[in-house]
């Protein structure tokens, strides 16, 4: 503990009572709040799915009975995309960095910002009290009127934990969006921004927009279930497919939730370890502003088999192909980054480089479940499963850990051992693989998802899917092992390990409470890595 | 059943397969460009190889442009091709055997036309364009025959079609695709594709006494739907005419209504199709034909799904286009 009392002066050393941690303005321990809230959720929905692989070994379910079955894939879905992959990188990552990156003092809205965590537990609570107590079996899709009339549990209960989470999300979307306008360093005009600020500012867009779709819908279901208020119950006059087409417009730019920060948190990576300007960074840029307004005229992509018109389908069809080129754009440009870079392979490059090959092969394969025939034939089954798992979890989830590596030295002032962190980062790549690429397979085959037995003929590829997970478990504990013992015993970090250009690497590891002694004047565009080559001629 | 191949066993099934192959050649090369450039540069710009670079392209748009159009066609290209396979299988032929389905919890239900009715079972002729019209009695299911590329989601509250043509004789699953409830893993069975003659005998074996149009006929009789709606140039409504003109009673006669279009009262006209019949039964305050007051009850909770079908097939057979 002695090394902790020798770091120097910072926003972590400040003041240490629980108090002023519980209620801080401060944006780097709002941060660490909510970096310790998602990691919580992460290993629970973490703990469902590993329950789920197991019991799927054998093709009549090794271990538990098909409506615990349905409770687990529900609970893994709810607390992965709600609590932790919707707001994953935004509140942890950019919370701590949107201020630092820049070079303000804090966020526009520092309460608001603090109000959102409490927001975000008070739901995330709710929910979890949902999912033990009555149990939740409706899948995080919640389509009616299985939901609405047809399922016990609590599912008013869910929907109100996710309805005050969606608030946090709205909170810390306004919050970023003003500060990005705001709270710029002197001469850090637009286009000297670093992507990932473009990112985070194209996300709060979709946070601050389809949020209220999401609040609204959950609602007129609770009111369904609660009032018999016919919104969606054919049997009250309602339509069931109303339902589906309100909670997709929220739910497929929630999509792009997801991904655009990871877009942005490797857009940072990749430059600084390529010792090179990022390549095409206007592309880049509007990019990500072109997903973000295209997400929502995807929805109906979703209810290709669901009996929406021909037409409807057929404009969806065509939309989803639109939105899938600025990605395929974002991929390319990366790839012009590298190339006569000057490539060092530190962690966070390969957790980076592993998100540019998973990513790919999730964004390839949604042009299979685009193209409306070939969707008939692969929608709800282990394909989708797999499509969403490369985006989600081998391109999202690989992208956070990206930039949890690359800024884990300023966050805390210490440098986490190289090797285990390299090892982390191939291990997760393997165990992904092997987890879902045989579900792809699975897929074409005919596996229904959400199934908790299956036909015989598909057991040799389920238990291979398992065999992946534990290889992925032992992968995502890895970095939950080194890097707490890094807090600790780890090598106090420099202020810029990495050579990287950014505001936030001008400031000293860990920051000042105020972040900057003075505040920096930018006079440069971002990227601005000098070329080693002068060195050698 | 082999454990990596999925037998094509529908008309459109190898057209899809042949989609799914091209998408998944395009992937590889697409994969291969992508994984190969990647390996090929971080090996050989590894900062431990310190030959020079020469200059980074300073102008990119050129390259920009280059991907985006490449992109732009290609998927394109896919859209139109997934979109046209799509189209085409959407309508159904007209002669299509027409077997009515209905999913509840957890079970499939199905009623061929002359009255013979399986569960967790379909079976089909092979060669003969086949239109499943289903609904469900509580949540949405989906019917899916992977073997046949084929699936559609089951509704409650209205009637969705899914038709296929079998080409090859032999069991193959079927699957409730869409998440339904507590055993929704076990909601599926079998298609069993028939050749002709062992169809014919199969539904000469699984007969029913009466088939679905008389079934409907005496339903019709016995919900009291013959009280005010002539059918079959007889019927309430027809005396009630004659003697007193307009009466309270007055309701449109059925005969030769199906597939033909309907006036409406608001102006509109619709084809007095499948729905539209089912619909005119449970809400008919809904459409209300042309120079008729409403003076219809629903009968929705009241005539079961199974009863709808055979309704709805015996008010189709009064404009002979379907028999028992």
């Amino acid at each position: 503990m002695s090394d902790v009392e020798a770091l120097p002066r910072s926003y972590v050393t400040e003041d240490g009572t629980l108090s002023s941690w519980l209620l801080t303005t401060d944006h780097k321990r709002i941060a660490l709040l909510y970096f310790a809230s998602i990691t919580a959720f992460f290993f629970l929905g973490g703990g469902a799915a590993a329950l789920m692989r197991l019991h799927l070994i054998s093709p009549g379910g090794a271990i538990v009975s098909h409506a615990t079955y349905n409770r687990l894939f529900t609970m893994h879905g709810v607390v992965m995309v709600w609590f932790f992959l919707v707001p994953a990188v935004p509140v942890t990552l950019g919370n701590f960095f949107v201020p630092l990156v820049l070079g303000a003092r804090d966020l526009a809205f520092p309460k608001l910002n603090l109000l959102s965590w409490y927001l975000f537990m008070a739901g995330g609570l709710i929910v979890l009290w949902s999912l033990f107590w009555g149990g939740l079996d409706t899948g995080w899709t919640f389509y009616t009127p299985l939901s609405s009339n047809y399922t016990g549990g609590y599912v008013v209960l869910a929907v109100v934990g996710i309805f005050l989470s969606g608030f946090s999300s709205i909170a810390t979307g306004v919050n970023f969006i003003v500060t990005i306008h705001r709270l710029r360093a002197p001469g850090l005009t637009w286009y000297r921004l670093p992507v990932f600020i473009w990112s985070l500012y194209s996300t709060s867009i979709i946070y601050v927009l389809g949020t209220p779709v999401l609040a609204i819908t959950l609602m007129l279901l609770a009111f369904e279930r609660l009032f018999g208020v016919g919104v969606f119950d054919s049997t009250l006059g309602g339509d069931p497919l109303l339902f589906q087409h309100m909670f997709w417009f929220y739910s497929h730019p929630a999509v792009y939730i997801m991904i655009l920060p990871g877009f942005g948190v490797i857009s940072e990576i990749i430059p600084a370890f390529s010792r090179k300007k990022l390549f095409g960074y206007r592309f880049v840029v509007w990019s990500s502003v072109a997903i973000a307004v295209i997400s929502f005229f995807v929805w109906g992509h979703h209810m290709f088999v669901a009996g929406q018109s021909l037409y409807s389908a057929i404009v969806f069809s065509l939309l989803s192909y639109l939105v899938a080129v600025p990605s395929a754009i974002k991929v390319f440009n990366w790839l012009g980054t590298l190339h006569k870079g000057w490539i060092r392979f530190d962690a966070p490059m390969l957790y980076a480089l592993g998100f540019i090959g998973l990513f790919t092969i999730g964004g390839l394969t949604g042009l299979f479940v685009a193209a409306l025939a070939a969707d008939v034939h692969l929608t709800q089954t282990y394909f989708v499963v797999a499509h969403f798992h490369y985006i989600m979890v081998g391109g999202m989830v690989t992208a956070f850990f990206a930039g949890l590596h690359y800024w884990w030295p300023k966050i805390t002032g210490r440098m986490y051992p190289e090797m285990w962190g390299r090892m982390g980062a191939a291990v997760i790549f393997l165990g992904f693989n092997l987890t879902f690429f045989p579900q792809f397979l699975l897929g074409y085959l005919g596996m229904t998802r959400r199934y908790a037995s299956y036909a015989p003929e598909f057991q040799v590829l389920n238990v291979l899917s398992s065999a992946g997970s534990v290889i992925l478990a032992a992968g995502y504990l890895m970095p939950l092992g080194y890097l707490t013992w890094s807090l600790f015993r780890g090598e106090r970090a420099p202020d810029n390990p990495w050579g990287a250009t950014g505001l936030e690497w001008k400031t000293r590891s860990p920051p000042p409470k105020e972040n900057f002694v003075t505040i920096p004047i930018v006079t440069d565009a971002p990227y601005n890595y000098p070329r080693p080559a002068a060195q050698h001629g | 059943m082999n454990a990596l191949t999925l037998p094509a066993a529908s008309a459109n099934a190898p057209e899809v397969d042949l989609l799914l192959f091209a998408l998944l050649g395009g992937t590889i090369l697409v994969l291969a460009l992508v994984f190969g450039l990647m390996l090929r540069y971080v090996s050989h710009y590894r900062y431990t190889n310190t030959k020079d670079r020469g200059r980074p392209e300073e102008k990119t748009w050129r390259f920009e442009i280059a991907w985006t159009g490449a992109t732009l066609v290609l998927f394109f290209g896919l859209f139109v091709w997934g979109a046209d396979l799509y189209v085409r299988d959407y309508q159904p032929p007209p002669n299509a055997l027409r077997i009515s389905v209905i999913g509840k919890q957890w079970m499939w239900k199905a009623e061929h036309p002359g009255g013979q009715r399986e569960i967790n079972a379909l079976h089909v002729p092979v060669g003969r364009a086949v239109e499943l019209l289903m609904t469900s009695e509580d949540v949405i299911h989906d019917f899916a025959i992977p073997a046949f590329r084929i699936k559609h989601d089951v509704l409650p509250g209205r009637y969705e079609s899914l038709w296929f043509t079998a080409t090859e004789t032999g069991a193959f699953h079927l699957f409730c695709t869409q998440f339904c409830g507590m055993d929704h893993s076990s909601m599926g069975g079998e298609v069993v594709v028939l050749s002709q003659p062992d169809y014919a005998r199969w539904l000469a074996d699984n007969a029913a006494s009466v088939g679905l149009v008389a079934q409907g006929r005496a339903l019709f009789t016995r919900y009291g739907c013959s009280g005010c709606h002539q059918a079959e140039g007889r019927g309430q409504a027809d005396a009630v005419d004659r003697t007193k003109g307009y009466s309270s009673v007055r309701a449109p006669p059925l005969d030769g209504v199906y597939g033909h279009p309907v006036p409406l009262s608001d102006g509109r006209v619709v084809v007095a199709d499948d729905k539209y019949i089912r619909d005119s039964i449970l809400m008919p305050a809904q459409d209300i034909v042309a120079s008729y007051d409403n003076r219809m009850p629903s009968f929705s909770g009241v005539v079961s799904e199974s009863d709808l079908f055979r309704l709805v097939a015996y008010i189709k057979s009064l404009s002979g286009s379907e028999g028992s």
